[in-house]
């Protein structure tokens, strides 16, 4: 919302600079976004006025002008030689002159000049030369009465700034000059100066046979009241006035024609939309009524929409003319050929025009105002100012003042009542009941009559609502007025002793720290990414997995939420493939979005490149899948409980079939390892196969405390056998069986070799297995360390058809 | 006895020309061992007149003894060169790195999320949080605003086709807690959240963190202190805050939170747009219409809210200039963040 300083002035009278007032108002809610000169600085210009324009001897586009900026001027006697090359420049024109010295916008100094072999004693200007207009057609045009010889700043007022502010979605009332000023008025404790308009002349003849008249309200709930006049004779060619384009400059809106220009200001300065029909397109009198499903309007900025029975138009005997509240259409539309207007100022329930801009992708000034709530009672005033202003412009003949209302329908009045103990003990600080009392007044609000009925209710006010003020409808909502306007920052903070609360921690929960510590300890990067992802690389990885997608998505390659963090994790090793990192190691935890199941927590690794980072000291070959296993055991380890786990061969289809594994606790699936599958690595680029795996944080994760078991304090001895099985004996095939053999004395057992090649036949391979023996309570010697060992050697030729070189 | 003295000198060249330990040893077997040439001479005392026998064996011993004091010398000696040598061969060039793996790092918006858990962890709240596929109700209606309410223009929703949406901001688990009916409360809800919106300054996922505590007379001067507090400590800054009327459906009074620019400690600077504050958080009183669709009595329960941006804290803390960095993934910029 653009506000004018100079225009704020004609409604309250305030001291402070435009920097205070935007600060104040920024401290009430209503935030300075911008403070913008009203005209960049220039200097030496001044009200001039051409008397004669010849043309330029040697330049056909040139014209040599004599230009007076006084009386003698006039006379030809003390006239200015100026040369100029404006198509406008023509003798009798007001405009403006930059004269020697002058100090334009843009470092331009203006000096006696030869232009083509002709003096010129200046230059005139243009509004974009002052810097006032993006564009503009020739130099300025000012009225014919502005005082030669004046500075143009002081004639344009041009020493003004511009406040724009951002207005809460609240506070429709605050969106015109008049609707800010009200606000200064309350904070500076300074009155509202409302304008005295005189109503204009009504031809009282102007009415039923010209075919329009009085609307009719065929929807009293949405549209209770709707003013109207005819205006006949108008000449709607005439550009409106310098001060009109000005006020609408400052306000962010273009100059179109005097009607436009005029209901533009109203909505600007006034807060009340209005709009205004070519009366000779009108079919009959304009009803307010619902729209029929599928009716079509042909709206003003040229397009066409569909609309429902919950969109209101204003239609005349062939269809919809106006979307209500928010558009008018194309069919009755001003032009400068308009010579007949009906005004419109109506008043639409923000119900019924809440939304329905938005639908059609629309916001207009209408819209955004009726949307929030327009005052009811503002109708008559702002038709009869617009009339007035219009008469002054366009001339013009004007109707009565036509007044549709269904009386019963319009807002009731609203009484709050506030108690002044309520204030404090929501605010935390005691605002004595006067000030209270006195900054509600200042906002317009009176302790009503109804005030008798609360009077028994000691410390109470019962308050009458103004009519602009939607905002205001309960006690919480004068609580906050009172704050805003007594100021924020008046309130002293105040620590709490919150209230003594010790809630246990879930134990089985690992603290995400300890996760996180964990995995980067090993040398992985945490990354981020967005929970929608590209759903070629979904379907890519997880064909046939369903998939949420979004209506709505911000592009197609970010449509359909995942369901595993690995789309994420290839796609962030691809781009930093391309960003020449050859070896990367991320992790990431987040939830994923099941069709038909819970959103889960995950976590997610990729590790991919050489087994360390490049250096002196080794680690230059591949990591593999084995790497990553033991990051993975790493945080399994933090459930205590890693034997629990179980790394079972099975196959998904992203995966190398030779090399995944899913991973299972107490029988439930709970995560997978694995390698990317090489056609996988193929399509998407990558130089080295990724390694994968990803968790059901809560699952795998929880907490198993172990019974702590004090260890041995007799010797350990250690026992290396090698044997021959065949190939597809998986080493947890071997190491079960060597604990299913349940031996008294063998502690553990390890695989700390695994041989193929020369001496070993294919399809068959060596496996070295170290064997850890101890007793808890004696030392083992050595017949009963052989004997161990004898019936571990027994059990592996059984299950597992181990052939040992004897 | 000339020829002792042969030996002798004999004897201590050839101490003088070891070079190893191991000949050392050799010529100590060869003149001072038991059939070594110089306790061969004590043998043949015997020989000699008895009145000359401990002369003669004095002299003899003193010869060993000046042999086997030139062997412990050598010994040493060669000892002491074996370990320098020893030294001088294991010599490293100790200013190479260290070998294996280096450490990785937490993501900076999770470090900046655990750094806001702990601080208001210490201060009693607890931890909650929510679903991120929401419905209308918890993100929008039972906050207070209503289908067709001009706020939910300032939420750029992502919908799924049955009408659920991704939720625009912490807010919802607000009415899932409070709907708990558990209170007093005083918890924060970090998470992740959605609006369709992609440039410069929006992503179209970022995250939360709502604050939220409902006692009896909890206060807006309550807020002020927690929000005055955590900033303060977030920051490890003695900054100042200010509190702007605002307006959000869900509370009232609703303020937005500016904080003294934390580069230019309120001076004004390019970061601030040389106004001297930053916008940090959006807060207020918990709106009597959310206790209603919550089923709590606001003429007994007060309660305060706020909001805040955890990149926008994150950048604030880090120095991170430009928002996007934070969800491309780039390793060069992540490795950055491994300090504890």
């Amino acid at each position: 919302m653009k506000i004018s300083i100079a225009a704020l002035r004609e409604w309250v009278e305030f001291n402070d600079t435009p920097r205070e007032l935007g600060d104040r108002l920024t401290m009430a809610g209503f935030e300075l976004e911008s403070l913008t000169p009203a005209a960049p600085p220039f200097s030496g210009v001044r009200v001039a006025q051409i008397i004669e324009a010849v043309r330029h001897p040697q330049a056909d586009k040139l014209q040599v002008c004599r230009v007076a900026i006084d009386a003698a001027g006039l006379t030809g006697e003390g006239a200015l030689q100026i040369v100029c090359g404006a198509a406008n420049a023509r003798a009798g024109l007001k405009t403006a002159l930059a004269m020697v010295g002058a100090e334009l916008p843009g470092g331009l100094h203006i000096k006696a000049a030869k232009l083509r072999g002709v003096e010129s004693a200046g230059m005139l200007c243009s509004a974009k030369e002052l810097g006032l207009a993006e564009t503009s057609e020739g130099i300025l045009e000012l009225p014919a009465d502005a005082p030669l010889g004046q500075p143009l700043r002081e004639y344009m007022s041009l020493d003004d700034t511009v406040l724009e502010l951002a207005i809460t979605p609240n506070r429709g009332d605050a969106m015109s000059t008049r609707g800010i000023a009200r606000e200064v008025a309350a904070l500076c404790g300074a009155a509202l100066r409302e304008p005295h308009d005189t109503p204009v002349a009504v031809d009282a003849a102007l009415g039923a046979e010209q075919g329009v008249g009085r609307a009719m309200l065929q929807a009293a709930a949405a549209c209770p009241r709707f003013h109207s006049r005819l205006i006949v004779d108008l000449d709607n060619t005439a550009a409106s006035p310098l001060w009109l384009r000005e006020q609408l400059r400052r306000a962010g809106l273009r100059s179109i024609s005097p009607v436009v220009d005029v209901t533009n200001l109203i909505v600007h300065e006034l807060g009340q939309p209005m709009h205004a029909y070519d009366a000779d397109l009108l079919r009959g009198p304009p009803q307010v009524r619902f729209a029929r499903d599928g009716e079509t309007i042909e709206l003003l900025d040229g397009r066409s929409v569909t609309l429902q029975s919950d969109e209101l138009v204003i239609a005349d005997a062939e269809g919809a003319v106006a979307l209500a509240g928010i558009m008018g259409g194309a069919r009755t539309a001003v032009s400068s050929a308009t010579q007949r207007v009906l005004f419109e100022v109506a008043w639409f329930a923000p119900s019924a025009i809440a939304g329905r801009a938005r639908r059609h992708g629309l916001t207009t000034d209408a819209s955004q105002r009726f949307e929030r709530g327009v005052d009811p009672q503002l109708g008559a005033m702002a038709i009869e100012r617009a009339s007035q202003l219009l008469q002054r412009i366009a001339g013009g003949r004007y109707s009565p003042l036509w007044c549709a209302e269904a009386a019963t329908q319009l807002p009731p009045p609203v009484a709050v009542t506030l108690r002044h103990a309520s204030v404090a003990r929501l605010l935390g600080v005691d605002i004595p009941a006067e000030q209270t009392l006195g900054v509600l007044q200042r906002l317009g609000l009176r302790t009503s009559a109804a005030s008798d009925r609360t009077a028994s209710e000691p410390g109470a006010w019962c308050f009458d609502i103004p009519s602009h003020r939607f905002d205001l409808r309960i006690e919480r909502d004068l609580i906050e007025e009172v704050a805003r306007i007594w100021g924020y920052e008046r309130i002293a903070p105040a620590p709490a002793r919150s209230p003594q609360m010790i809630r246990s921690q879930p134990v089985v929960q690992i603290p995400e720290q300890r996760i996180l510590d964990t995995m980067t300890a090993r040398g992985f990067l945490e990354g981020i990414h967005f929970a929608f992802v590209d759903p070629a690389l979904q379907s890519m990885l997880f064909p046939g997995v369903p998939v949420h997608t979004l209506a709505n998505p911000i592009s197609s390659e970010l449509a359909v939420m995942r369901t595993s963090l690995w789309p994420g994790l290839i796609k962030a090793a691809l781009d930093n493939q391309r960003r020449q990192q050859s070896r990367i190691k991320l992790c990431e935890q987040g939830v994923v979005f099941p069709v038909g199941g819970p959103e889960t927590r995950r976590l997610a690794a990729l590790l991919c490149g050489t087994r360390w980072p490049e250096q002196w000291g080794g680690g230059r070959e591949a990591a593999d899948i084995f790497d990553l296993r033991a990051d993975l055991e790493s945080v399994l380890s933090l459930t205590g409980d890693l034997p629990g786990f179980e790394f079972v061969v099975d196959s998904l289809s992203c995966l190398h079939p030779g090399r995944t594994a899913r991973l299972t606790r107490e029988g439930k699936t709970v995560g997978w390892l694995g390698e990317l599958h090489p056609e996988l690595v193929r399509a998407l680029g990558f130089a080295v196969p990724p390694c994968l795996f990803e968790i059901d944080v809560d699952s795998a994760l929880a907490v198993r405390y172990a019974a702590f078991e004090a260890p041995s304090r007799f010797p350990q001895v250690r026992r290396d056998l090698a044997f021959i099985v065949e190939e597809n004996v998986a080493a947890r095939t071997i190491i079960d069986a060597v604990e299913s053999a349940k031996v008294s004395g063998f502690r553990h057992s390890f695989v700390f070799d695994v041989y193929r090649g020369a001496g070993i036949e294919t399809g068959r391979k060596s496996v070295a297995l170290g064997l850890i023996l101890q007793d808890k309570d004696r030392t083992l010697t050595d017949e009963e360390t052989d004997r161990v060992v004898a019936r571990v050697r027994d059990a592996l030729r059984s299950s597992c058809g181990a052939v040992f070189r004897e | 006895m000339g020829d002792l003295a042969t030996l002798t000198r004999q004897a201590l060249d050839e101490v003088a020309a070891s070079t190893s330990l191991a000949a050392l040893d050799e010529v100590r077997v060869r003149w001072l061992g038991k059939k070594g040439q110089l306790t061969e001479q004590l043998k043949s005392l015997g020989a000699l007149p008895a009145a000359e026998r401990p002369q003669a064996g004095a002299r003899i011993n003193a010869a060993k003894q000046e042999v086997e004091t030139a062997l412990q010398a050598a010994q040493e000696s060669l000892a002491r060169q074996a370990v320098e040598a020893e030294l001088a061969a294991g010599r490293l060039d100790m200013t190479l790195p260290g070998r294996g793996e280096s450490r990785g790092a937490v993501h900076p918006v999770t470090r900046a999320r655990l750094r806001i858990e702990t601080l208001f962890r210490n201060a009693g709240f607890e931890v909650a949080s929510g679903p991120e596929i929401e419905d209308d109700f918890h993100n929008f209606e039972a906050l207070n605003i209503p289908a067709d309410h001009p706020a939910r223009a300032m939420h750029d929703t992502f919908y799924f086709p049955d009408g659920r949406l991704l939720r625009t901001h912490t807010s919802p688990v607000q009415i899932r807690e409070l709907s708990k009916g558990r209170l007093p409360l005083a918890m924060i809800m970090p998470g992740r959240v959605y609006r369709c919106d992609y440039d410069m300054t929006h992503s179209p996922m970022f995250h939360q963190v709502e604050g939220l505590v409902v006692d009896e007379n909890v206060s807006f001067a309550n807020l002020k202190a927690t929000l005055q507090q955590f900033l303060q400590a977030f920051f490890e800054k003695d900054l100042r805050m200010r509190l702007r009327p605002s307006y959000f459906p869900f509370t009232e009074p609703s303020a937005e939170v500016d904080m003294s620019c934390v580069f230019c400690d309120g001076a004004g600077c390019r970061v601030c747009k040389h106004t001297g504050w930053l916008e940090i958080a959006g807060c207020g009183m918990v709106h009597p219409n959310v206790f209603k669709a919550t089923g709590i009595d606001s003429e007994r329960y007060t309660g305060y809210a706020f909001g805040m941006g955890i990149e926008r804290l994150a950048m604030l803390r880090y120095g991170v200039s430009d928002l996007r960095l934070f969800f491309e993934s780039d390793l060069r910029f992540l490795r950055q963040f491994g300090a504890a």
